[in-house]
């Protein structure tokens, strides 16, 4: 699907003389501000589970409570493995910015390799607080938290599928104005997804613990 | 595709800081910048919980304000939001989003304070 995206795009930069450039650059804008639309759309899902995380806040139904059981220094090894991220992510854009594609797949690639040591510690930390006596059942506490940070977790785990397929389509097809749209909005959505870990660290953890 | 590569290539040398030219393009200082102060602004609430610096409603104003500062520092030095084109609809999608989050976030808080009664 993507791939036959790239050719009809290609086709239709090509086939027009007139205002190609324009037309084509002014799809591409386009396309980035739908995308921009669904972050919004996405923050206000986040907004609605840090909603509910606020209000059960407390309601452990006297079973474990979020300060004996949240150890810091896994979380604190995620907060800055995600923002490292996060700026790898953008150096991946000023990469490309210079027509380096093998720079661009590099910081792509140690990009993902910190998302997915960040997703491998957050699954490490749920198995740890199941075996702890917090499951997702437990309360309503815990329900509250499983959901909201296993949410931001799926979010990172898609985007490190996705920025897996982007690397492998700009070997392929190299960087042009359509994978470039591409690497953007993946940084895009890369940089949100640090900005919501943010919330989740300082609202879930910080207060939790304090 | 060469032609479109060679363009870029001298768009970002001709413009450094204040290029806005086309999509958010932004330059390693700006990425820099914006990382050294994600940095800054994790560090301090850290700093804060660790120790036990602040208590109370002061440590979490200090902790949510940071926070949101590293939000607007990233919105900039990361995702470009000062680059964008006039008529700003990426601004304007942002605020009635942001306006939506509060209303859901401080409405179910508000209502469910007061909940308690019932």
């Amino acid at each position: 699907m993507a791939q036959s995206g790239n050719h009809s795009i290609a086709n239709s930069s090509h086939g027009h003389g007139h205002a190609h450039d324009d037309g084509h650059h002014d799809l591409e804008a386009l396309r980035m501000m739908g995308f921009w639309i669904f972050l919004i759309t996405d923050c206000i899902l986040f907004g609605t589970l840090f909603a509910t995380y606020v209000v059960l806040n407390g309601n452990t139904a006297g079973g474990p409570t979020p300060s004996e059981l949240f150890e810091m220094p896994g979380v604190i090894a995620e907060t800055f493995i995600l923002l490292t991220s996060s700026f790898t992510s953008g150096l991946a854009v000023l990469c490309m910015n210079r027509g380096d594609r093998k720079g661009l797949i590099i910081w792509l690639a140690i990009t993902a390799l910190l998302g997915a040591s960040f997703v491998s510690l957050e699954v490490t930390e749920f198995v740890k607080l199941v075996h702890e006596g917090a499951a997702i059942s437990t309360s309503a506490y815990w329900s509250a938290f499983f959901t909201l940070v296993g949410t931001h977790g799926l979010h990172v785990s898609i985007g490190l599928v996705w920025m897996i397929s982007i690397m492998i389509q700009l070997g392929r097809h190299g960087i042009n104005s359509v994978t470039k749209r591409k690497v953007n909005i993946v940084s895009l959505y890369w940089h949100f997804l640090d900005v919501v870990w943010i919330f989740v660290f300082t609202i879930v953890y910080m207060m939790g613990v304090m | 595709m060469a032609q479109h590569s060679a363009q870029d290539t001298h768009d970002s040398h001709g413009g450094h800081d204040t290029h806005g030219s086309h999509e958010g393009h932004g330059s390693l200082k700006s990425y820099v910048i914006g990382f050294l102060l994600s940095l800054v602004l994790t560090a301090i609430p850290l700093y804060i919980v660790l120790n036990d610096v602040l208590e109370g409603s002061a440590a979490n104003v200090v902790l949510l304000g940071s926070a949101v500062l590293q939000f607007v520092v990233q919105l900039f030095y990361f995702m470009h939001l000062k680059e964008e084109g006039k008529p700003r609809y990426n601004l304007m999608v942002l605020i009635l989003g942001l306006f939506i989050v509060m209303t859901i976030v401080g409405g179910s808080v508000w209502i469910m304070t007061y909940n308690k009664v019932g």
